[in-house]
């Protein structure tokens, strides 16, 4: 077996491709499961709503690429309001399992809908024109688009880090997971920052569903089987740190990208073994405490 | 005699005459199959507080097993069963002993990525037949004598199963073991406290539960004589608790009804679609037979939100709430 620097890179390349999104959607998860004890099964799902409304804003509307970038997270965000408001709403005060079990109908509900419109196979969505080439390095060919996407996501991630650790809307956050009484006490509306975080993750969902579109083919089953790596990511990485979940999602996609290269079959089983092993080594995650 | 014991009764008379009264036995053994495999689930999830989100691996798994060794090393079809549910239970100690070192809804995660895992591992296989599945495992003939091939024959066995298995269901519930398994799910700490080795108990539990659903598993494959990719799917996670939860969470009857319940209306939703076109003029109705997923997610949150109690236990919450009535006058 014989393996090429530049190939071995271009898988590397794709590898952090996966690895953003993966750590772009733990990182959503993360940060509603802090504040609303729910595991949100339908991030995958929601993820999906990004890439589709993408697809159909071009094809419908001729709306491109960038102006998605920002209106599809919008959009998105707007059904996490509702569906926050209208759904979540009722059963925070039942055990965990019931909000997994909510969300989980919610993406059934909603792949349902969109594959008895567009059935399941893929819909072709193309790079923006401005990316759409390669640039030589000399040592590999580097697909612009492929760049853009980890770069665009680990810029949104890091946003993300920051506005948690670093600023006053996020120690409200912050305290609001360690004790929603008490933050509610001192005159902040905590509802409101339930509702507001639950659309800024799915947000975050549909943000990178956007990017996805032109790299992974647009289909209404694209979600469900990366909801479910993620959530071995999460398991792995415990949900106790941003940066962690962020560290985790990179590493783990990277990890894929090699085995793609050297052992082909276990691609789509390495995150799992691995999620095995962490829990027979180190039971509560990467970064975890716990609780 | 109680009223529940001549409700099980009537049933099991029911089972017994539907042969005859027009019923078409391959269907009924079906039923009977995912009955199974929602009493299994809900061993774990109603009596021990359990939400495992991977029975599919052990449903899926047990059927690839049974039908490799029915088919492939030619034993009988009883010796298939045991393959299974033995499989069932390794898998189920493999998953258990895993998923228990964390608690709550990573419990729920880390049992739906193995299972997905497995997913992986079946689709790539070459004993699974991949995409194609496992096709022509034929029934055999039991213990080397009844040819199983006789629908009828193979309708009373598989009742004769299912009714053990059951029956084994409600002594576990009912014994020490499973009032052990209750207080767990009531207060964990309180159940060490009082000297309980609860991770050993959830994992017996869990052990248990896997390995009934993987007689279901096989015994569905002996029935149907193929098993298939769609059985190790995570929708087979999901729909098993769908099951679970409209019949009644922590009510022996109630998965029973509930895989009924779930099993009739995928077969019949198409037909459901067209009469509810036809009342309401909607032409929309008539396309629900070909969106199953999305009528089933529709449900899944309407039991979560206004129907957590299931069809049994709204059921025993009216018969109870009729008795304080009926005691205070």
């Amino acid at each position: 077996m014989t393996i090429s620097l530049p190939g071995l890179l271009s898988q590397l390349l794709l590898g952090l491709v996966n690895g953003s999104f993966y750590a772009i959607l733990s990182l959503g998860l993360a940060v509603i499961f802090g504040l609303l004890n729910v595991i949100n099964f339908a991030h995958g799902a929601l993820f999906m709503l990004g890439a589709v409304l993408t697809w159909m804003a071009m094809n419908y509307l001729g709306i491109g690429y960038w102006w998605m970038l920002l209106l599809a997270p919008l959009a998105v965000g707007i059904v996490g309001v509702l569906i926050e408001r209208l759904l979540l709403r009722w059963i925070y005060k039942l055990d965990h399992l019931y909000g997994l079990l909510l969300t989980l109908g919610l993406t059934l509900l909603i792949e349902g809908v969109f594959r008895s419109v567009y059935g399941v196979s893929g819909l072709p969505y193309d790079a923006p024109d401005l990316l759409a080439d390669s640039t030589d390095l000399g040592f590999m060919v580097l697909p612009n688009y492929r760049a853009w996407v980890v770069v665009a996501s680990l810029l949104v991630c890091l946003a993300t880090w920051f506005v948690i650790e670093k600023t006053r809307l996020g120690a409200y956050l912050r305290a609001g997971t360690e004790n929603p009484r008490l933050v509610e006490a001192f005159g902040i509306n905590v509802p409101l920052m339930i509702t507001l975080t639950y659309a800024f993750g799915v947000a975050l969902a549909a943000f990178a569903g956007v990017l996805a579109a032109p790299v992974i083919q647009v289909s209404p089953l694209m979600g469900q089987n990366l909801i479910i790596v993620v959530f071995a990511v999460v398991v792995i990485g415990g949900m106790g740190s941003i940066m962690g979940s962020i560290l985790t999602g990179l590493g783990l996609g990277v990890i894929e990208g090699f085995t793609k290269v050297f052992y082909p079959e276990a691609s789509s089983t390495v995150v799992f073994v691995i999620m095995v092993i962490v829990l027979l080594i180190r039971p509560a995650g990467l970064f975890g405490k716990e609780k | 005699m109680n009223k529940k014991s001549i409700g099980y009764g009537l049933l099991l008379l029911a089972l017994l005459a539907a042969p005859f009264l027009g019923a078409y036995p391959v269907f009924v053994m079906k039923l009977m199959c995912f009955a199974l495999f929602a009493s299994a689930f809900n061993l774990l999830l109603g009596y021990t507080g359990l939400l495992s989100f991977g029975h599919a691996a052990f449903l899926g798994g047990s059927a690839y097993v049974a039908g490799h060794v029915i088919k492939v090393w030619g034993l009988t079809p009883e010796l298939g069963l045991l393959a299974g549910t033995l499989t069932g239970a390794a898998l189920g100690w493999l998953f258990g002993v895993l998923a228990i070192r964390r608690q709550g809804i990573y419990f729920a995660m880390i049992t739906l990525a193995l299972a997905q895992m497995l997913f992986f591992v079946c689709l790539q296989a070459h004993f699974t037949g991949g995409e194609d599945g496992l096709q022509g495992v034929p029934r055999g003939r039991l213990f080397g004598l009844l040819d199983l091939e006789n629908d009828l024959a193979m309708y009373y066995v598989a009742l004769a199963v299912v009714t053990a298995a059951f029956l084994l269901i409600v002594r576990t519930i009912h014994s020490p073991f499973g009032q052990v398994l209750k207080a767990i799910k009531e207060n964990e700490p309180r159940a060490i406290s009082l000297g309980y080795d609860t991770q050993r108990f959830k994992l017996l539990a869990f052990v248990l539960s896997a390995a009934l659903s993987g007689l279901a598993g096989s015994l569905k494959t002996l029935v149907l004589g193929f098993a298939s990719l769609s059985d190790v799917h995570w929708t087979a996670s999901g729909q098993v608790i769908l099951m679970t939860l409209v019949g009644g969470l922590g009510t022996l009857s109630g998965p029973l009804l509930g895989s009924a319940v779930v099993v009739m209306l995928e077969n019949k939703i198409g037909e459901i679609g067209h009469a509810l076109a036809g009342l309401t003029g909607i032409d929309w109705f008539s396309t629900l037979g070909e969106s199953v997923t999305m009528v089933t997610g529709f449900i899944f949150v309407v039991c979560v939100l206004a129907f957590r109690r299931g069809i049994m236990g709204e059921i025993i919450a009216l018969e109870d709430r009729w008795r304080a009535g009926g005691a205070r006058h």
